[in-house]
């Protein structure tokens, strides 16, 4: 059945309502195609990340310096594959699936976040991934259990929850390093001097040039802006590090009086499009592991279906 | 040999094998799983290590003669077959230890034997599973499966060798894995493997210290940031 015009437009009253009344919207309430295509671009690429972001820390775990990190860092790594599953879960509920997403990500179609294109190139860049790459996620996170779509809040919730204990461990990391011997110190500050300017780049471009965002406030996927969110980031992470004994690698960073508010260095927009573009130091290592891991378990999942097909048993 | 030492680096060397599929799994809900119980192993080894001594000093500054693990845990993944016939030979042989050592009151490792009981017997359910649907699944992973086991049987005769200090029935232990282990793989429509279960070392080999190659390669790397920085706190 064809919707008429008269009633698409009632139906889009209906949602800009329930939108402006901070309702949510359910998987079976109606909302614009372009809403559930923005959704749908955004889970994906959220739930690609947590897949993706496994690498540069499981490339970790056969390392790990001690039997408690290394079960801190499985852990960790086991409630990304986790966070992963939910959000393709709450995608499915757009009216796509897992299989559809994947095959995306594979060929380049749909993005990840561009933070895990860096490296992992000692032990305290676990650290500061649980310090800063987690703690801008959280920031980024937080508003987006009050998203108005439903199943994406209720997922952010539970990720949120377990993303703030990976972060107090990475910090806990880093502080651990930055109190032993002059070495390990050595390494947790050049991890911090590494890790700082990409995960200020997590916040995505300065908001003159962010493309989606006037729309995706609109409809309150969004609850603030890049650069609002980059600078509730920056003010939360400069004391942190001075506890850490750590410095932030950012000649321009200091308070600001007037503005109640950390000014800091411009970014290297440059560095962040190049990553994107597909020219970071790891976008194709990271995608090959991805796909390697796809075509190789192919027969795995082939004789999953199999055996369903035959015992009726739910495929694996 | 003491038999913390034993049980512990069986659950430390296992444990390590399975953190090496994290991010390498062929579904996400196996990303989940493999972790889940790379962990519960690293778990026991830390509870059984430390009955010994300092865990890390245990686990990082030992040199491969000194490691009193099986041979079994110690082989390399291999495809996805190779780790769940591991995994399945390696569970249900933990199950049934756990359970004597378990009920048995006078063991100082009933306790420890107690919790991990339960998660060998979940560990068991996965491994059973995977060899059910790889087994039953298509020829390519029926060959696969078949390969894999025929390749560790080997491996699992020396899994019943008594280890000194551990108050168990080992003739009860072989007779009842023998029983899971054929009742499984006459379900999963894959035959038991014919060849002997000890291979060309002597028995118990590995719980004597005696390793096979790749097993030095995964301690340098398991070792390796450690030892680099000696006497320091992580």
């Amino acid at each position: 059945m064809t919707t008429t015009a008269p009633e698409a437009g009632a139906l889009e009253a209906v949602f800009d309502a329930a939108v402006a009344a901070d309702e949510r919207v359910e998987p079976r309430d109606w909302m614009p195609d372009a809403y559930r295509a923005t959704l749908v671009r955004q889970i994906a690429q959220h739930a690609h990340s947590e897949i993706i972001g496994m690498q540069p820390e499981a490339n970790w775990i056969t390392r790990a310096p001690s039997l408690r990190r290394k079960a801190i860092l499985m852990a960790k790594v086991q409630d990304e594959a986790g966070h992963g599953l939910y959000l393709y879960s709450a995608a499915e509920t757009l009216g796509t699936s897992r299989e559809e997403l994947l095959d995306k990500l594979h060929s380049g179609r749909q993005r990840y976040s561009s933070i895990f294109n860096y490296p992992t190139l000692t032990w305290a860049d676990v650290g500061a991934i649980g310090w800063l790459v987690d703690g801008a996620a959280i920031t980024n996170q937080v508003p987006l259990c009050r998203c108005s779509y439903g199943p994406y809040a209720r997922a952010m919730v539970r990720v949120c929850k377990e993303e703030s204990f990976h972060q107090r461990q990475g910090y806990e990391l880093l502080l651990a390093l930055s109190r032993g011997t002059e070495a390990q110190h050595a390494m947790a500050q050049d991890a911090v001097d590494r890790w700082w300017w990409p995960s200020l780049m997590m916040f995505g471009p300065p908001d003159d040039e962010s493309a989606h965002s006037a729309q995706s406030m609109a409809w309150k996927i969004k609850r603030h802006s890049n650069d609002e969110l980059r600078q509730r980031f920056v003010d939360i992470c400069v004391p942190q590090a001075e506890s850490l004994g750590l410095t932030l690698p950012d000649a321009d960073l200091r308070w600001n009086e007037q503005r109640g508010h950390y000014d800091f260095g411009p970014i290297d927009w440059d560095e962040f499009h190049e990553v994107l573009r597909g020219n970071g130091p790891c976008n194709d290592q990271r995608l090959a592991q991805r796909r390697r891991a796809h075509e190789e378990g192919a027969w795995v999942r082939e004789a999953a279906a199999a055996y369903a097909a035959r015992h009726g048993e739910a495929s694996a | 040999m003491t038999a913390a030492l034993a049980l512990g680096d069986d659950a430390l060397v296992l444990s390590h094998r399975l953190g090496e599929w994290a991010g390498h799994a062929p579904v996400l809900e196996e990303e989940v799983a493999l972790a889940n119980i790379a962990l519960d192993l690293l778990g026991q080894a830390r509870v059984l290590l430390s009955l010994e001594g300092d865990e890390d000093e245990l686990a990082y500054l030992r040199e491969e003669r000194a490691f009193r693990n099986v041979q079994l845990v110690e082989q390399p993944n291999g495809d996805f077959a190779h780790t769940i016939a591991r995994q399945l030979f390696f569970s249900a042989y933990q199950e049934l230890l756990y359970g004597q050592l378990a009920s048995e009151g006078r063991s100082a490792f009933a306790p420890v034997a107690a919790k991990a009981v339960k998660e060998v017997a979940y560990h068991r359910d996965h491994a059973e599973h995977w060899t059910l649907r790889l087994g039953d699944g298509t020829p390519e992973s029926h060959e696969r499966m078949q390969r894999a086991l025929d390749t560790l049987w080997r491996y699992t005769g020396e899994l019943f060798e008594p280890v000194e200090g551990l108050p168990v029935d080992w003739t009860a232990l072989r007779d009842g894995w023998l029983t899971t282990v054929t009742d499984v793989l006459a379900r999963a429509t894959l035959t038991l493997p014919a060849g002997p279960q000890l291979g060309a070392w002597t028995a118990g080999a590995g719980r004597q210290g005696i390793h096979t190659e790749p097993f030095g390669r995964m301690l340098a790397e398991m070792q390796h940031l450690h030892r680099s920085h000696p006497g320091a706190t992580w």
